[in-house]
């Protein structure tokens, strides 16, 4: 329902979750997030400040742009967009990640 | 007003809603070019952009941050204020935002210069020497100034294109000041208040993923 009118309390609630959320993210910058896995020693970092961005960008799109309250359609319309977003970054990725995977023989790794 | 193809005003606000939804979803799919232009690149020249994201200024980006959530607050409020058909603190919201909206640009004008004057902007007069310590051994990054390069047109083209639709929401704020000065919007009609309200927020969104990307993900790593 677009005409729904949200108390301004949530968006004081929400203001305050994101600022803690930045503060989060930027502690946890500083912090050395890597994990042995097996012979590799992978930095989660990336992953951690993504997650977090992710949650922030959800508060904003649920609560500021109402999407909680609005109609279905919209709801479908906004996540086909997003998942069409993940498609591009994550077949792009898969390309570029794998290459390392596939040397010609002689290269493999140990 | 209800447009007579409409079948009430919930279905007519809602198309409204769809339509900018429509358009801010182009907007995600052109930043997302861009966001994985800087994956792949910073997968290629991992040590180059390390050492160029090390160099920025993570306060600036910080503070930045803390004034574009303020500013996505104030603009929400505007948006209620409007709903409730309360002129004076719709206008009196409208205008902390824009202030706000400036406050982001000013600092960014800042750290732009700060950049200038470091010669870290691409081109012609480009010098990026910063000796970075990977995995123990001091790197000279002054034999890569093309990955380095590369790291600074992708911050310059991000951060840019992300301060261009700053600006041009400032211009619509300040449009939206003057057609609420003129007693234009009710609490039946405020469509133009709620659909720039969504941009700015979509705007504060883009740089909610801008910050940990640029300014933080690099600060710990190994070689």
């Amino acid at each position: 329902m677009a005409e729904h009118i949200v108390s301004p309390k949530i968006y004081v609630a929400v203001f305050i979750t994101l600022l803690c959320m930045t503060g989060l993210t930027w502690y946890a910058s500083t912090v050395d997030l890597s994990l042995t896995m097996g012979s590799h020693l992978v930095n989660f970092n990336p992953l951690v400040a993504l997650l977090i961005a992710f949650f922030k960008a959800s508060l904003v799109i649920l609560f500021f742009m109402h999407i909680k309250y609005s109609a279905r359609l919209t709801k479908v319309v906004i996540t086909a967009g997003f998942f069409w977003l993940l498609i591009l970054l994550s077949l792009t990725m898969m390309d570029y990640l794998s290459r390392a995977l596939l040397t010609a023989p002689g290269n493999a790794q140990p | 007003m209800q447009q007579h193809h409409f079948e009430d005003m919930e279905q007519q606000r809602e198309a409204s809603s769809l339509g900018m939804w429509i358009f801010l979803i182009t907007e995600i799919m052109f930043f997302g070019g861009m966001f994985s232009a800087y994956l792949v690149y910073r997968y290629w020249y991992y040590g180059a952009f390390i050492a160029g994201s090390t160099s920025l200024n993570v306060w600036y980006g910080g503070f930045n941050t803390a004034v574009l959530i303020g500013s996505s607050l104030t603009m929400a409020m505007a948006v209620h204020s409007a709903a409730l058909g309360k002129q004076k603190l719709l206008i009196m919201f409208l205008v902390l935002t824009l202030i706000l909206g400036c406050v982001f640009l000013g600092v960014k004008a800042i750290e732009y210069h700060d950049k200038y004057t470091e010669h870290h902007i691409p081109g012609q007069h480009f010098n990026f020497d910063k000796y970075e310590t990977m995995g123990g051994a001091e790197k000279d990054y002054t034999g890569d100034q093309g990955q380095a390069q590369i790291f600074f047109s992708l911050y310059f083209a991000l951060t840019g294109m992300h301060a261009l639709h700053m600006v041009v929401g400032a211009g619509l704020l300040t449009a939206l000041i003057i057609m609420s000065l003129r007693g234009m919007f009710s609490a039946s009609y405020y469509t133009p208040v709620e659909n720039i309200g969504l941009y700015w927020h979509f705007v504060d969104i883009v740089w909610i993923f801008l910050f940990p990307l640029l300014y933080l993900i690099n600060r710990t790593h190994h070689g």
